[in-house]
């Protein structure tokens, strides 16, 4: 019976023949395109819940173009998809900017999204560099075309109470009990599951007195407050969002619960809503995150070209790790001289970069695809602004620990 | 029998059915990667809006709350493959069993209790929620912490594990929702199908004429959670992650139903036409306002608007669904059950 | 843990409950006089969270003081609503009101996001950290202010109901709409005067939750879930049945938070739901149909 086909054009030939293609077959546009601009889909929730992430993000990678041409990189060119903070917008998003010509992928935030978002790069054979999502699972599947530029749960956890001993050495203030409260989504849910499994391990002086988990949409933070308190914990551990950091500690200041310091393993904290919106009683909270290393000189381009481009925006983690993403498509396009997926696959592995953005080793991934080398810095909220202060050696300025009660700053 | 159905739908009906399938199928050779994901999630809208319009539109059960059901199957199947290696087409019959079986005792309290319409409604939307918060802290499938299947490349199609190319998984939810529109028609034109019909119609009578109407509608009910409970299976194999909040959410629930009504609840083609209608329009709301994005407009949301005006727009002036209009329009009104 | 903590949460449930109430008033009188499923709820009381910010933003009014503003535009826009759009599809069964009303509720939080994106934003009060301190129970001045306003204004509207002769041409309405219409009632005006008081109440209840709550988009779907929790409790139709229902979730939440995990709250309330709708559909204060 014959076939009836649609008129050839380049897309339904590439439809075509990345339909059937193994893994290594170049189609044709690839071959064409050196020297041109590498396109490269930055995909990440612009709108949804995560929307004030993800745009935090996407200025991460606009600020890296002019940063990477004066470095002497041949040029990227950017290509925004959103996933509307929902996995399967992710998966249609990432389909989208493929056909559209992307030939690599930034993204996406958030682990149920970037799990869809990998499992569509691993299929197209498209490259996946992972700038945020901690859950161990998405490099444990064998897959050759996802890379994460970011510490998985266990890691941060253990880089957090590395951190903590860090301060206390400093400060000579060790408390003897902890309480934990930890948001009940999947990154809290993953962060808990690594306090529980490492902290036995860890030897550290406290004790953890309770873990409270707590609905990240709750309206009303005032029982889990309030169960925190009785604990009479002097310090509390939290892994929260932005929003509900805010309710936490506008609770902690009405119940008066004063414990020597909050240490944040996660975000929330330190974005500048938090602070703009707590004024002088969000001063003093730890945040234990991968972040840039001030001493790193490209942080301070970063930083420059970030600050010019977009002058009064904050500029945290999402905007060093989606940085680092560009770098390491950049470099990698250097390398792989063309932009055939295969190519550029094989030159990310083998990535090797010192001169990096983020406290860390450098990037450089193991077989899974993951970035081992990276640090837990401790940063520390100061009128309006986070400054790391831990480990010494990066240290913008002293850490204070016990933190001021809340009636002697307002 | 086939020879009956075939000759109640028209002639017409027939030819351009025959040519919608032989484009679907034929599809996967002529467009690429991301035509082809846009479709399966047209097949996903058609295959749970035809599940869920057996409940509503063959029974007269408003169900708000059936992504439950869904969510059993997905993680039903997926937890019995994952911890025990069983093959994702006995996961469905598992899951299956549970959803109707749920389903069966929520539709028992329900009607047994004499509760109707809107409080019925609520009623389910009340045991999704609870049942989204249980898996939020059920660590054995992962909790809010989410469940992962392990996924291997584009290299070769195993069917039995559902393991594959997006072309392999393109066919199967084709199949599921031919299948299950095949399946309706079948029953429709039994003689359960005429109770039901019957049921919906005026239920009072039809008591009066000694059908047992508490037991159609249960099975009707336990008809409509299995078939949806595949559908979470499909899912579940096909994306790979699981997490309650994503699986269970109210806002899968409306999704799924908002085809079915858009189409046309209670006939057969009405749940297909309406996934054909909306998934569309979403994507291409989606392409149509991208250069605005690029011209330097942030409006994040102006999709969801255009989008949720659209349905307005639709029920205002279509307030029967899409489909019954759009039969008249091609002449295709049959005098049967469609 | 000792028994003060007990207490404060009782009474800060208490307080919370008051505007869960208030906001369930609102369902109550729409469903019960124009037996329209206002899906679009929680939506509406976004809004009115957003106008009352506004009204703090550019002209510094607390919350409070606004009250009477934002319940005069929800008011506009409620009686528009019903009059406008609802009231020509009267006719259309269940599932389609509810898709019309879930489809409304979509394009306005979509809204919101485009207008006020999707931060969440809050009113910066002097008193907003401020506490009476009574024997060994600590109350935040804002619970308390914000529980005076619900009764306030749940009280008034039961004078309203009970003793204008509109409240009682509406409530012949809602109780038998024919018997209303013979009498010659413009049903179809006072549908909408309903659906505007309603509308009131949402207004009143969102000016009051923004003393306690951030407001982002999407807020909206979880306040109505927990409208309809409370007015099925509660019993439809009764405005002591909505208070009522919305202090025992309030509580019962606060309880449940203390004696288990605080993430299963949600859990409870809906779980008394449940029980509610099987054991006894007409709510706790209700009558039965």
């Amino acid at each position: 019976m014959p076939k009836t086909r649609l008129p050839v054009t380049r897309r339904t030939f590439i439809g075509g023949a990345s339909a059937t293609a193994l893994a290594g077959l170049t189609p044709l546009r690839h071959a064409l395109a050196q020297g041109a601009p590498l396109k490269v889909g930055v995909i990440h929730p612009s709108s949804g819940y995560l929307a004030q992430i993800g745009q935090a993000c996407n200025r991460g990678a606009q600020a890296a173009l002019p940063v990477l041409k004066d470095m002497g990189y041949p040029g990227l060119e950017i290509m925004l998809g959103d996933t509307e903070s929902n996995p399967d917008v992710a998966r249609a998003a990432g389909e989208r900017l493929i056909n559209a010509g992307a030939q690599l992928l930034i993204g996406a935030f958030d682990s149920g999204q970037t799990t869809t978002l990998a499992q569509v790069a691993e299929q197209r054979g498209i490259p996946l560099v992972i700038n945020i999502a901690a859950a161990p699972p998405i490099t444990e599947q064998g897959y050759k075309f996802v890379f994460r530029n970011f510490p998985r749960a266990p890691e941060i956890v253990t880089g957090a109470f590395d951190v903590q001993k860090q301060l206390f050495n400093a400060t000579g203030k060790t408390p003897s009990k902890c309480v934990v409260l930890h948001a009940n989504d999947t990154f809290g849910t993953a962060m808990r599951g690594a306090f529980g499994a490492l902290f036995p391990r860890q030897n550290m002086p406290y004790q953890i007195v309770d873990y409270i988990a707590y609905d990240p949409q709750a309206r009303d933070l005032s029982v889990e407050v309030a169960k925190a308190k009785a604990t009479g914990a002097e310090l509390l551990m939290t892994v929260s969002r932005l929003n509900d950091a805010i309710l936490l500690t506008r609770e902690m200041v009405k119940q008066r619960w004063e414990p020597w310091g909050i240490v944040a393993a996660g975000p929330g904290y330190y974005e500048g809503a938090y602070m703009k919106t707590l004024g002088k009683l969000g001063n003093y909270v730890l945040s234990a995150v991968p972040w840039y290393d001030p001493r790193k000189p490209l942080a301070q381009k970063m930083i420059e070209a970030h600050q010019k481009m977009f002058p009064g925006a904050a500029i945290d983690t999402n905007t060093v790790f989606t940085f680092e993403a560009m770098l390491i498509a950049a470099d990698a396009y250097k390398r792989a001289g063309s932009a055939a997926p295969q190519a550029l696959a094989t030159a990310i592995r083998a990535t090797d970069i010192k001169d990096n953005a983020a406290l860390s080793d450098g990037i450089k991934f193991d077989e899974k695809g993951q970035n081992n080398g990276l640090k837990i810095a401790a940063i520390q909220n100061f009128d309006g602004e986070a400054k790391v202060v831990l480990p010494l050696s990066s240290a913008e300025r002293n850490v204070v620990f016990p933190a001021p009660g809340w009636q002697q700053r307002r | 029998m086939i020879k009956l159905w075939l000759a109640e739908i028209p002639p017409r009906g027939r030819l351009y059915f025959s040519l919608l399938l032989a484009v679907l199928l034929a599809a996967p050779l002529f467009v690429d990667g991301y035509a082809l994901s846009v479709l399966v999630l047209v097949f996903y809208f058609a295959y749970l809006g035809q599940a869920w319009n057996i409940m509503m539109g063959f029974a007269g059960q408003l169900s708000l709350g059936h992504a439950l059901y869904f969510g059993l199957g997905a993680y039903a199947s997926a937890a019995l493959y994952v911890h025990f290696g069983v093959s994702p087409w006995l996961g469905m019959l598992a899951g299956g069993a549970v959803a109707a079986v749920i389903g069966a005792a929520i539709g028992a309290l329900g009607f047994r209790f004499k509760i109707g319409g809107v409080y019925f409604a609520i009623l389910t939307i009340a045991f999704a929620e609870f049942t989204r918060i249980l898996f939020d802290h059920w660590l054995w499938v992962g909790g809010s912490g989410g469940f992962f299947l392990p996924v291997s490349g584009r290299t070769g199609n195993d069917i039995l594990s559902l393991r594959g190319s997006p072309e392999m998984f393109y066919y199967t939810w084709l199949a599921f929702t031919v299948g299950a529109l095949i399946l309706c028609r079948a029953v429709l034109s039994s003689r359960l199908g005429y109770f039901w019909l019957a049921i919906r119609e005026n239920e009072e009578a039809a008591q009066a004429l000694g059908i047992n109407t508490f037991r159609y509608k249960i099975f009707a009910v336990m008809l409509s959670a299995a078939l949806t409970a595949f559908g979470g299976v499909l899912y579940a194999f096909y994306n790979n992650n699981l997490f309650p909040s994503a699986i269970f959410s109210i806002s899968r629930s409306i999704d799924m139903l908002l085809g079915a009504i858009i189409g046309g609840v209670g006939t057969l083609m009405g749940p297909i036409i309406g996934a054909f209608i909306l998934t569309p329009l979403a994507e291409g709301l989606t392409v149509v306002l991208e250069p605005l994005r690029d011209l330097g407009f942030k409006f994040d949301g102006i999709k969801q608007v255009f989008y949720g005006l659209c349905v307005v727009a639709i029920v205002v002036f279509q307030r029967r669904g899409v489909w019954p209009w759009l039969r008249r329009k091609l002449r295709l009104s049959p005098g049967g059950a469609q | 843990m000792p028994i003060e903590v007990y207490l404060n949460q009782i009474v800060s449930g208490v307080l919370t409950g008051l505007i869960y109430g208030l906001s369930a008033l609102g369902l109550s009188v729409i469903f019960g006089v124009c037996k329209i499923v206002n899906f679009a709820h929680g939506e509406m009381m976004v809004i009115a969270m957003y106008l009352a910010l506004l009204a703090f933003q550019y002209f510094g009014l607390d919350p409070l003081l606004s009250i009477p503003l934002v319940c005069g535009a929800l008011f506009a826009f409620g009686y528009a609503l019903q009059a406008g759009l609802i009231n020509r599809l009267i006719d259309v069964p269940d599932h389609m009101q509810f898709i019309l009303l879930a489809a409304i509720a979509i394009a306005m939080v979509s809204g919101c996001l485009m207008i006020f994106g999707p931060n969440a934003q809050n009113v910066q009060l002097d008193y907003a950290y401020d506490s009476y301190e009574i024997g060994p129970l600590l109350l935040d001045k804002v619970r308390v202010f914000a529980g005076i306003a619900a009764i306030s204004v749940a009280g008034l509207l039961a004078a309203f109901f009970r003793w204008t002769w509109i409240g009682k041409a509406i409530r012949a309405c809602g109780d038998n709409i024919v018997g209303a219409q013979v009498t010659g009632l413009n049903v179809k005006h006072l549908f909408a005067l309903a659906f505007g008081l309603g509308s009131v109440c949402i207004g009143a209840a969102g000016c009051i939750l923004l003393l306690l709550v951030d407001v982002q988009p999407f807020l909206a779907v979880e306040y109505t879930l927990l409208a309809f929790v409370v007015v099925i409790v509660g019993g439809l139709g009764s405005l002591t049945g909505a208070l009522l229902a919305g202090v025992l979730i309030g509580v019962s939440e606060a309880l449940a938070g203390l004696f288990i995990q605080p993430s299963l709250k949600s859990m409870f309330s809906f779980g008394l739901l449940i029980l509610v709708l099987l054991f006894r559909p007409q709510g706790l204060v209700g009558k039965r149909a």
